[in-house]
């Protein structure tokens, strides 16, 4: 199975399976937070599935980094001892859940973000990356399908439920530029066949997205330069209570289990 | 065939009518073999089999109790040395629950999944048929949640007899 792995390097390997393991597992953290709290009880049900998937995935990249890595880091030890400066995940990610709205306009840009990307990586050379992706883009289309289910709902509903998930739209738009945004790692991944371009997985997000927002009847805001870094690790404010949050039984009980 | 070949092959059909018996612990109503999560048995040259388990989803939290019943259940048939593998590519789909699997959901009240995965219509929520209730067998039910009890299902109900039901996920 892994006969045809790609030679690049492996601690250069190690950080990109991260940047895709920690963007579900902060992603599903925060989705999370929506448990008992979720406008009705389907949503509920909803957000807490999406979550669950989310955390399978990272679950699976994180062991595979873990094995990259070889230094005896499992998925436990990856998700829960690290500092904030060692997770490399969009910054949209972490961004607050906001009203149930803003938690949706959220939902959608990161799942057509992740159904174009895995689409693709089903491809890659790293066949063991090729499993985890065909696995999930299963999964992330059903998530799309919820998210933008309800975005058109929200949208093209009410004069005030349009208002909202308009500004939430302009809110988190600018977060997006990071995702697509190729550095040497991106580059280097493109290069050896790991990963598909971001180049291209923008102009399909594009695609996938332009459709959605005009049957909800949303603007679609334009993009402007960033400086956001999440994927080398550098963090807005809000990944070090998340991490306060899901780390804390760890650090306060080193080694527990049950 | 020599006598071991004949005995390898005897194991495996053991541990297939074994692992045929082991239920979903969510849905106690189908085996693992009926949801297709079963990918292969095979002798290994060392002689052990090798089971080839996949997930249907992967943060289920059934995957880790279904993996545990069947070491029990292959380990109480005496099926010899064996391992279990996670399988993930090709990825699990509902396509491969078996037509007894499908009569066994519908008949515990879960409507089994279109087979229609690839489908673009699944995707873009576009005009897809909604399923028959599994009790009066009305077409003219709605989707209460596209999620449900388990990462595998969805609520709906039915209009003519009021009931809800639950439909297996088309992934």
């Amino acid at each position: 199975m892994s006969a045809a792995l790609p030679e690049v390097d492996a601690q250069a390997l190690f950080r990109y399976v991260l940047r895709l393991g920690d963007l579900s597992l902060i992603l599903g953290q925060r989705l999370g937070e929506w448990v008992g709290h979720s406008p009705a009880l389907e949503e509920d049900l909803g957000v807490a599935n999406i979550a669950l998937d989310l955390i399978g995935q990272a679950r699976l990249l994180l062991t595979y980094a873990g094995e990259v890595e070889g230094r005896g880091r499992d998925e436990d030890k990856l998700a829960f001892l690290r500092e904030q400066g060692a997770y490399f995940n969009a910054i949209l990610a972490e961004q607050p859940n906001g009203d149930f709205g803003q938690t949706i306009v959220r939902q959608v840009l990161i799942d057509a973000f992740q159904l174009e990307l895995y689409e693709r990586m089903a491809d890659s050379l790293d066949a063991r990356l090729a499993a985890i992706a065909a696995k999930s883009a299963k999964e992330v289309r059903y998530h799309l399908r919820y998210s933008s289910g309800w975005l058109v709902r929200l949208g093209d509903g009410t004069e005030e439920s349009h208002a909202k998930v308009q500004s939430a739209l302009e809110l988190l738009w600018p977060y997006t530029v990071e995702l697509f945004a190729e550095d040497d790692l991106d580059r280097m991944m493109a290069d050896a066949g790991i990963a598909p371009r971001l180049s291209e997985v923008h102009a399909a997000w594009v695609r996938r997205l332009d459709p959605i927002l005009a049957e909800a009847t949303l603007r679609r805001p334009t993009d402007r330069p960033h400086a956001w870094h999440g994927k080398r690790g550098q963090h807005s404010e809000h990944l070090g209570y998340i991490l306060a949050e899901m780390q804390y039984l760890q650090r306060a009980y080193p080694d527990a289990r049950w | 065939m020599s006598s071991v070949l004949a005995a390898v092959e005897e194991r495996v059909t053991l541990a297939w009518s074994v692992l045929a018996g082991v239920e979903d612990p969510e849905i106690p109503a189908v085996s693992i073999v009926d949801l297709g999560l079963i990918r292969f048995v095979k002798a290994q040259p060392d002689g052990n089999l090798e089971v080839g388990l996949s997930p249907t989803y992967v943060g289920c939290p059934a995957t880790e109790v279904i993996r545990r019943s069947v070491k029990e259940a292959l380990a109480k048939a005496e099926v010899g040395g064996f391992e279990v593998t996670n399988v993930l590519s090709p990825a699990w789909t509902s396509d491969w629950i078996s037509a007894a699997g499908r009569r066994k959901l519908l008949a515990y009240g879960i409507v089994p999944p279109e087979r229609t995965v690839s489908n673009m219509r699944d995707i873009l929520r576009a005009d897809r048929s909604a399923p028959a209730c599994p009790r009066c067998h009305s077409v003219d039910t709605e989707t209460i949640s596209e999620f449900g009890s388990t990462p595998c299902k969805a609520l709906h109900r039915c209009r003519a007899c009021l009931e809800p039901f639950e439909y297996f996920k088309c992934i």
